[in-house]
């Protein structure tokens, strides 16, 4: 049976970019209100996982030609790093810094390695939802 | 982060580019780019020769856990600084020597030198670690860049076989010295091998000093292929030769070497220290001279003898242990023993390296290392026969070359034995000089049949897969190199003396040299008609005659039976152990998920209801408790109903949804009890999973559990109420019994002091337990990776299926 989706489609390239920024609003407040790079990458995920419903795997592939499995690594890599840099710079293992910054636009702000530390952990969370679900769709 | 510890990981960080040389740069030998990073290492470690000259050490620390004591202290004294320099200086030669001998055109460069280098940093980091951890995470490095150099073609069966039995028994021994260190941190409270040697007289007395020792022994065989371990290091062989040459007789076998020495001076007072030692090497050095002779492929031949010449110098180190019974430096015969095995030691990796790269040169250019194919080559290669000779010469302990030297060195130890009066020897002494002097004729034969074998007697090109001629120049540069060091070495032996010689040795007996002194190290060609200096012409007089009527004698070797070797025990025993657990994993495994989580759920069960009754730990106190609210009991109603539904449902699609119900209905509870984070994951995690439950939808089978007998659902309703109950006890109890203060005030007074966050949930997420969520990270992508490996093979494998229909 062909079904049309018209509207479900329709709404769903919409809400697909609120979802989007709001994992990333997520993802940046974590350190200060609830969210952080977990539930940002898992929101982000969430709104690709929309799109796959709403279309299919072949539309979603074409618009977001990313392997995840590089998000993995890549992730991997951020957080690892994060965690060894610390030792360049004569500090124990996984020792963050933080500093607070006048920054334009944004006005004061913190900078904190936790940030990199929690990208790693974001990019890592995509990765593997969109790996694990990508290719058990695939082997159908 | 020191200059020091660049130059550990230098090796690793160069590892990361090599891809893009051979992506960028596919022109030019990745080999030449790699070629200058050992050559820089090795002169950075020259410059700490003026240090080390007089006994002095560097030490540099990071910090890499200190709340545990794990720290990545980087330690340079004589024994540390003499085995960077080899692994530098080997490893530059080799590289060169590897930029002719692989094409770049057939071969896979970037698994190569990836490997390599992976391999020259773990090594460089075994020797210059003073913590026993990172001791112990260098040395299952060096295991694992072996196993992936051994399998470098990867195609060939025997390349993986020899890779699986050097992995098997070099990581085997890796564990057992992991125990040693782990009972020696125990006994020293320290993980630094120094700090442990400032309390070596302490140790000596604790009980589990006997234990900690052996542990450590196995590491240090199975590494350095001591007997019965050995086995594996000709199989290893099939190594590319450069590697062979590098890994396999140059430095990795001889981490075992540094680990006895490293840890002489905690263990070596002990008599039993003296006697493995000693008596293990000095076996395997027989044995495996004898056993070189009957090879009949060139690397076999050097394999074994790399075994029977590490077994020579493990010897030494074990005598050496005597010389710590001494009062004073001038009648301390045993110091020699010291000298002559870090003399030695830097003796074979000139003399053996080089034949290595000799024997790659005729494999190079014959196309074959089989000894009765080769045979008249000394006019079609005469640059490669001279190398040959003089390294083989070397070997075999003949004058003018340093394996004399030092052999000559090793006969005077094992001669001094008889005058010992420690650890009841005396009965025994004579058997030492015994069985060094016939592994040595031995020796001396495997020698000649490298160098006559192979270059006199009949040349036979048509048993030759290419036509013979002598290697480019370039491949003949590294051991060249290395010969020259033979005869260097050989004719001015004091330029090592004072320069690696002594420092070396002192730091393996330096509870013996009193400060500012120094161990009298003078090697001389000459010394008169000595005992030694005749067991070497009768070495070489007996030596000649076995090997002019060789084919006489060589049928002893059938005597052996060919059912009870190493080998075979190692082949039957790997076999009977694969079979084993596969029948008791078939046993259980009946590839349904219900039956596993009967077992999980049954076995919670019992472990937790034993707990609990045996300490009688059930608690329960309501004057902590909320009271339940409106909110929480509509919630409590929701939950059940979905819960039912679930069990109820006729449609697997019903379930699914009704499953979602639950989990949001748990994350509402979040929102109820103040836990906004723990809501919001819960609630992303639920669309999430349910998403994929969609997607798993498709694959499952018809709603099979109708067609299940009752029997079993019985059992199941069983230890599913099992479960529920027992979570219930265990909640009420965690919350009524409180034995510890809470962590809570700890994070509430740090968060924003000490890690800049106002969001607790974040701030422990990320940095107070950033270890439990970069483990977790990772744990997830091996999971990813995991599913993905599974289902793309099992597309694959049915797509081949099809094909064959």
């Amino acid at each position: 049976m062909k079904t049309n989706d018209v509207i479900f489609q329709t709404v769903a390239k919409v809400v697909f970019f609120m979802i989007i920024f709001f994992a990333v609003h997520l993802f940046f407040a974590g350190h200060y209100y609830p969210g952080g790079g977990f539930v940002g990458g898992l929101m982000t995920s969430g709104a690709l996982v929309l799109l796959l419903l709403a279309f299919d795997l072949k539309t979603v592939r074409r618009s977001f030609p990313v392997d995840f499995k590089w998000l993995i690594s890549l992730g991997l890599l951020f957080s690892t790093g994060t965690a060894a840099g610390s030792l360049i710079f004569n500090v124990p293992f996984f020792t963050h810094a933080y500093d607070y910054f006048q920054l334009p636009l944004f006005g004061k702000t913190s900078l904190h390695t936790a940030m990199l530390f929690d990208l790693g952990v974001y990019l890592v969370v995509i990765g593997v939802t969109m790996t694990i679900i990508q290719t058990i769709g695939e082997s159908e | 982060m020191s200059l020091l510890h660049w130059a550990i990981l230098a090796p690793f960080l160069m590892a990361i580019l090599v891809p893009l040389f051979r992506k960028n740069a596919a022109a030019i030998h990745t080999g030449w780019f790699v070629l200058i990073l050992p050559v820089l290492l090795f002169g950075t470690f020259l410059r700490y020769l003026p240090v080390t000259k007089e006994n002095g050490s560097v030490t540099q620390t990071a910090s890499w856990i200190p709340s545990l004591g794990i720290n990545f202290t980087a330690y340079v004294d004589g024994l540390s600084l003499l085995f960077a320099l080899l692994i530098t200086g080997i490893g530059a030669l080799v590289v060169f020597y590897s930029i002719y001998y692989l094409s770049k055109e057939k071969e896979n460069l970037g698994h190569f030198y990836v490997y390599l280098l992976l391999f020259m940093g773990a090594m460089l980091g075994v020797v210059l670690s003073d913590n026993m951890i990172m001791l112990y995470m260098f040395w299952e490095f060096t295991s694992i860049s072996s196993f992936l150099l051994i399998a470098y073609w990867y195609d060939r069966d025997r390349s993986r076989y020899g890779a699986m039995k050097s992995m098997l028994i070099t990581v085997f021994g890796g564990l057992m010295m992991l125990g040693g260190f782990l009972v020696l941190s125990l006994m020293g409270n320290t993980f630094s091998i120094r700090e442990l040697v400032s309390q070596a007289p302490a140790l000596n007395e604790h009980p589990l000093f006997l234990l900690a020792m052996i542990l450590v022994l196995l590491g240090a065989f199975t590494k350095s292929a001591q007997f019965p371990f050995y086995i594996w290091l000709p199989d290893a062989m099939e190594a590319p030769t450069p590697v062979s040459a590098y890994l396999h007789s140059a430095t990795m076998v001889k981490a075992g070497i540094y680990l006895v020495a490293r840890f002489s001076p905690i263990f070596a007072f002990s008599g039993y220290w003296f006697w493995i030692v000693g008596a293990v090497g000095l076996f395997t050095m027989v044995w495996a001279s004898f056993n070189a002779v009957k090879q009949i492929d060139l690397k076999g031949i050097l394999a074994f003898s790399t075994v029977s010449q590490l077994g020579l110098i493990m010897s030494l180190l074990g005598i050496g242990a005597a010389s710590l019974h001494y009062d004073s430096l001038d009648d301390n015969m045993f110091t020699a023993a010291v000298i002559a095995a870090i003399f030695h030691l830097i003796n074979h990796a000139t003399f053996k390296g080089s034949l290595f790269m000799v024997v790659g040169i005729i494999d190079h250019e014959t196309g074959t290392r089989d000894v009765r194919k080769l045979g008249g080559l000394m006019s079609i290669m005469p640059v490669t026969f001279t190398l040959s000779v003089i390294g083989a010469f070397s070997m075999a302990g003949l004058p003018p070359f340093n394996g004399f030297l030092s052999k000559e060195m090793f006969f005077l130890s094992m001669i001094q034995l008889m005058e010992l009066n420690l650890f009841h020897i005396e009965t025994w002494a004579v058997l030492f000089p015994v069985l060094a002097w016939i592994g040595s004729v031995f020796t001396f034969i495997y020698s000649m049949i490298i160098v006559f074998k192979v270059f006199t007697g009949k040349f036979q090109p048509e048993k030759l897969e290419k036509k013979p001629h002598e290697a480019p120049v370039g491949m003949l540069i590294s051991p060249i190199i290395l010969a020259s060091l033979v005869v260097v070495f050989g004719l001015f032996p004091n330029l090592l003396s004072y320069s690696l010689i002594q420092p070396a040795a002192a730091a393996i007996v330096p509870s013996i040299i009193p400060a500012g002194e120094q161990l009298d190290v003078h090697i001389s060609f000459w010394h008169g008609i000595t005992a030694e200096l005749l067991m070497t012409i009768g070495v070489v007089s007996v030596g000649i005659l076995l090997y002019k009527f060789m084919p006489k004698w060589l049928r002893v070797y059938d005597y052996f039976p060919g059912k009870v070797t190493l080998n075979q025990f190692y082949n039957s025993g790997l076999y009977a152990a694969e079979r084993g657990s596969n029948a008791i994993t078939n046993a259980y495994m009946t590839g349904f998920i219900r039956s596993y989580l009967v077992y999980i759920f049954a076995f919670f069960i019992a472990v937790l209801g034993f707990t609990m009754w045996a300490k009688d730990a059930f608690r329960y106190d309501a004057s902590t408790a909320a009271p339940i609210g409106l909110y929480e009991a509509v919630l409590i109603g929701t939950l059940l109903i979905a819960t039912v539904t679930i069990l109820m449902a006729k449609s697997r699609l019903t379930s699914i949804i009704a499953l979602g119900a639950v989990g949001y209905t748990v994350s509402l509870f979040f929102v109820i009890f103040r836990a906004p984070d723990l809501a919001l994951t819960q609630l992303v995690i639920e669309t999430v999973s349910t998403a994929l439950f969609l997607l798993c939808f498709y694959h499952l089978p018809k709603l099979s559990r109708h067609e299940e007998k009752r029997r079993f659902q019985a059992g199941n309703a069983l230890i599913a109420i099992g479960v529920g109950v027992m979570v219930t006890l265990l909640g009420i109890s965690a919350h009524s019994s409180k034995f510890f203060d809470s962590i809570n005030e700890y994070y509430i007074e740090n968060t924003y002091d000490k890690a800049g966050g106002e969001n607790m949930v974040n701030v422990i997420l990320v940095d107070f337990r950033g270890f439990d969520t970069l483990f977790e990270i990772a744990v997830l992508s091996v999971a990813a990776l995991g599913i993905y490996g599974l289902i793309k093979l099992r597309l694959e494998k049915g797509g081949e299926t099809n094909e064959n229909e």
